[in-house]
């Protein structure tokens, strides 16, 4: 069985006909071509394929297209690009917080959703928002300190912005 | 040694932007028209005969274009022993052994045939269990075993389940023994583990209408696999081309051949069309590779000056099915076998053997994390047992300049200092001057030391050549796959021009066909390899630069210098800009000399030689050692068994920090890569049926962020490599090393319990702690070192076996408790 959805994908707006059993992540990197979420168990259980559905942080893996009629979905590649990275992605350079790079995107994204929603979070609610997130290159140090560091530009540029 | 600019800054990966863009495109990721999907059929059985596979009603499903069985491919594949083929012919010999495997439209269609394929088995009596497998009688998963190609240095025992077996014999190990005041002996196991890299296993291959094979794999070593293709499909290596793009995580799991093999096979069946072959997470686990099990048992024998005078190491790997490259962890572990200590009279047995469990392969740390959670508990009991602090005793005992290692190999001041190590996590963590302790509160410390395990003739080679806006582009196949070569590479490069980072680009994905001979990226080595090279490249670009350069300025080359992209004649101050130069120099007449600017240049080892075959002593076994030590902070909670790690501390003698960003990103990965295992992971094989129990994220737990250390601190000792560029030597394995063994020292102290078996799980300490308060309550002997179980002879019966000569006259109990 086949469904046509309208989705808007970072920005814009999408129609496609999708299969009843496809997933969101399936939609993303094999239909639009936006490789930047990973397939690391597609089980919901690595974190790689983490993107945002209206605002909130999902499992692309879990999700299914036919749900997103009428949605909106945030990816990596919506957040930044050379010479306009987000504070999130600067950071990760800065503190050397990418090693492989496969879960990259995922814990990006999963930040993003966390900081939206609580921009100064303690070290402990950070670590809980990125449990769903596995790194094994890591050991999570040095992207925890560059998420710390990226809340802090972000909590500047809006004070900025509302001042 | 001279100041540096770059090299020694925490300069930002150079394949950063891509990656945190989401631009950086994974072997997943790249799409190939009219791509089909492939499946592999695997065993379900642990051992058995195969005595047919059908392929006909799979043939049949709508959108299969190939099919690929054993009968099909009779060729054999492994790196160091060719014991394996792409699919089994006649025998499984694991659960997840390939039988066969299809190609179709789509992933469905694949699946849907795979189920019909029909494979009848006659069940074998299996080896799940590496001590049933060593004795005699057991039955055989090889009993071809003598027929296979084997390279020189691994030696397998047809009739056997023995895969390889390393000898060590240093000094007189039962003469020395024998005048030993105290001894002890204990056993230590390591459960099998799997890598869990982010990025599952993958390969696309395609062969074209005029036989061209190409392949797009994530894996560590390019050249390692087109040279094994070729080998087994009987190919010219000008007719494969191997290609790696970005990869994401291998920790030794995509060193050698992997699903290549499958993906070739079943692309030869369907001309033209490339055959995607990806493993699911469950595969991952058990189906392509995984670190070997260790069972470990050691004698230690130390004079009453608590040196330790006699060592016995007696190690069984349980290498799975097939050996191809376990057999060479087996090999590194046994000219290892020591590990960070000086003694003097060593009987050391490393043997692999085979078993119908998942295959063993490489992986971070290649056998040492193993041996060290054996060798390092057993210093620390030994230490407890004399009541000396167990600092003090490593401290005493340790290899070190003018020591020698198991194979008699005398150290230099240049080959490191794991005593520095030891003494700045003592200094931080304040192990010897430590304060009150508290109640299930403790610390624990452990050493580490490897060395790269490679063929004496591993080389690295890169292509260094300038754009015509003097941008440098390095060609390397090394791969960065993760730990941050290709901008070590840069930062070499930047150095020796004195170029700015922005003006050199690393080409990182290499393709066989264009790309420099690399061996493999393994064994902590391309740091040291690759980074040796990029040096050597640099001197003859310099040397092309200044042979025009001095043309240009009418000045001897004497008087030039390399400085701010421009070639300058240090007398006159005139200078001629790089960008001039490197495709060739045009005088103001219009006449031109020199032209582009390229070299290529390489590293390979100098120097090694081959172990005694039947002593393994040898005066350089290995190109360098990295030693280190790593010290923990953890409180026990007793009611849960949990333990919660505070602070982590560790050092190594890294020779050169070339860049203090990614080395600590290598540090803390690798310590909470060794808190997994040394707290929660372990492959799960049933013991009845070899069938996995846990193949997946959900059973099989990995370290998340609320894992970590609470605290986690890295340092580093400096003492030049001399054959390091720059004095650099490895890092990346060795970070995990020690970790479990310092938790399991740390768990000692600070409840007096001991845990032998890996990982150190809260069921494991509850149970633990509540069989101590028993027998408190029962007011049996147990004060704190009454809970080390260290014992006095006899050895276990397989030790006494093989070292039957040495009977234990002369060897005394140990020491009395009572003071």
């Amino acid at each position: 069985m086949r469904h046509t959805i309208t989705v808007r994908v970072n920005g814009v707006e999408e129609r496609h006909e999708v299969d009843a059993n496809q997933t969101l992540l399936s939609f993303l990197r094999d239909t639009l071509n936006l490789t930047g979420a990973k397939q690391g168990c597609n089980e919901g259980e690595c974190g790689s394929c983490m993107v945002l559905l209206d605002g909130k942080a999902v499992n692309g893996c879990l999700t299914l297209a036919a749900e997103l009629d009428g949605h909106e979905v945030a990816t990596i590649e919506g957040l930044g690009q050379a010479g306009a990275l987000h504070p999130l992605q600067s950071a990760f350079l800065k503190h050397h917080a990418v090693q492989c790079g496969f879960c990259t995107p995922g814990v990006v994204m999963t930040s993003l959703a966390l900081l939206q929603e609580n921009p100064k979070p303690t070290e402990l609610q950070l670590k809980t928002a990125l449990a769903g997130n596995l790194c094994r290159c890591t050991g999570y140090r040095q992207i925890l300190d560059a998420i710390q560091d990226a809340a802090k530009t972000m909590r500047a540029q809006s004070k900025r912005r509302t001042a | 040694m001279s100041q540096t600019k770059i090299v020694g800054t925490s300069v930002p990966r150079v394949d950063g932007l891509e990656k945190v863009t989401g631009a950086a495109l994974y072997t997943g990721d790249l799409k190939f028209p009219r791509m089909l999907y492939a499946e592999v059929v695997r065993s379900p059985h642990a051992h058995a005969k195969v005595l047919a596979v059908r392929v006909d009603k799979a043939l049949k499903v709508p959108g299969v274009r190939a099919v690929a069985t054993g009968r099909d491919f009779p060729f054999h594949t492994g790196i160091y022993m060719r014991d394996q083929t792409i699919f089994a012919i006649d025998r499984v010999r694991f659960v997840g052994d390939p039988v066969a495997a299809l190609a179709a439209e789509t992933p469905e269609a694949a699946h849907e045939a795979a189920q019909l394929v029909e494979v009848d088995y006659e069940p074998l009596p299996a080896i799940l269990d590496v001590v049933e497998g060593i004795k005699p009688g057991a039955p055989l998963v090889h009993p071809d075993l003598g027929k296979y190609y084997v390279e020189s240095f691994i030696t397998p025992k047809p009739g056997t389940n023995i895969c390889n077996h390393l000898k060590v014999r240093k000094g007189d190990y039962e003469g020395a023994l024998a005048k030993c005041a105290h001894v002890f002996e204990n056993t230590f196991t390591v459960p099998q583990v799997q890598h869990v890299p982010m990025e599952p296993h993958i390969s696309v291959a395609r062969v074209d209408l005029s036989g061209k094979v190409e392949v797009h794999t994530s894996a560590q070593s390019p050249f390692t696999v087109r040279h094994l293709l070729c080998h087994c499909f009987n190919l010219p290596h000008g007719d494969v081309e191997v290609v790696v793009p970005t990869v994401g995580g291998g920790f030794g799991g995509k060193a050698g051949i992997n699903l290549e093999p499958i993906a070739v096979a079943l692309a030869m069946k369907a001309p033209g069309r490339p055959v995607r072959v990806a493993a699911t997470r469950a595969e991952e686990f058990y189906a392509t590779v995984v670190r070997q099990g260790l069972t470990a048992t050691l004698v230690t024998g130390v004079d009453k000056k608590n040196k330790v005078q006699a060592q016995k190491m007696y190690y069984l790997w349980d290498c799975g099915g097939y050996g191809g490259y376990g057999v060479n962890v087996v090999r590194a572990a046994g000219y290892t076998c020591g590990g960070a200590y000086h003694f003097p009279n060593v009987w050391g047995d490393s043997i692999g053997v085979y078993t119908n469990k998942p295959v063993g392969s490489a992986y971070r740390g290649f056998g040492m994390q193993e041996i060290h959670w054996a060798l390092e508990q057993q210093m620390d009991r030994v230490a407890h047992e004399l009541r000396i602090d167990p600092v003090e005793f490593r401290l005493l005992n340790c290899l070190g300049p003018k020591k020698t290692t198991v194979t008699g190999q005398l150290l230099e001041k240049s080959s490191g200092r794991v005593d520095k190590c030891i003494e700045k996590v003592d200094e931080v963590l304040k192990l010897r001057a430590r304060g009150k302790k508290k109640p299930f509160h403790g610390k624990g410390i452990a050493c580490a030391v490897k060395a790269p395990a490679m063929p004496n003739n591993a080389a690295s080679s890169v292509i260094m050549k300038f754009a015509e806006d003097e941008m440098l582009e390095i060609l390397i196949s090394g791969i960065d796959i993760g730990q941050g070569l290709a901008t070590v590479a840069a930062q070499y490069a930047a150095e020796a021009l004195d170029l700015p980072m922005e003006r050199i680009r690393v080409r990182m994905r290499p393709r066989t066909d264009f790309s420099p001979y690399d061996w493999q990226t393994v064994a902590s080595r391309q740091t040291w390899a690759t980074g040796n090279a990029v040096l050597r490249g640099c001197e003859d670009l310099k040397r092309q630069l200044f042979e025009v350069g001095a043309q240009a300025l009418g000045a001897p080359v004497s008087r030039l210098e390399l400085k701010d992209r421009k070639v300058i004649d240090k007398k006159t101050k005139k200078s001629v800009p790089l960008a001039a130069i490197v495709v060739g120099y045009q005088f103001p007449d219009g006449h031109t000399i020199g032209g582009p600017v390229a070299t290529s240049a390489h590293h390979v080892p100098d120097g090694l030689l081959f172990l005694h075959p039947e002593t393994s002593q040898c005066s350089k076994p290995v190109a360098k050692w990295t030693f280190g030590a790593q010290g923990v902070e953890l409180t026990v909670d007793p009611e849960t068994g949990n333990l919660r790690i505070e602070r982590l501390v560790a050092c190594y003698d890294v020779g050169k920090v070339v860049n203090p960003g990614l080395i600590k990103g290598q540090t803390f990965g690798g310590i909470v890569q060794g808190v997994g295992t040394g707290v929660m992971e372990e492959l799960v094989i049933d013991g009845k049926d070899g069938r996995p129990r846990n193949a997946s994220l959900m059973d099989y737990k990995i370290p998340t962020a609320l894992d970590i250390p609470d605290k986690m601190e890295a340092f580093y000792v400096e003492t030049p490599q001399l054959d390091g560029p720059l004095g650099a030597r490895g890092i990346g394995e060795h970070t995990m090393i020690p970790t479990p063994a310092a938790i399991a020292n740390a768990l000692y102290d600070a409840c007096g319990i001991r845990i032998d078996s890996m990982p150190i799980t809260a069921e494991k300490v509850l149970k633990a702690l509540k069989e101590k308060q028993r027998r408190e309550k029962e007011g049996e002997d147990v004060q704190p070192a009454a809970a080390s179980v260290a014992k006095v002879r006899p050895p276990a019966r397989a030790t006494r076996r093989e070292a039957g000569r040495e009977r234990p006259g002369g060897v005394r109990a140990r020491r009395g408790r009572a003071k």
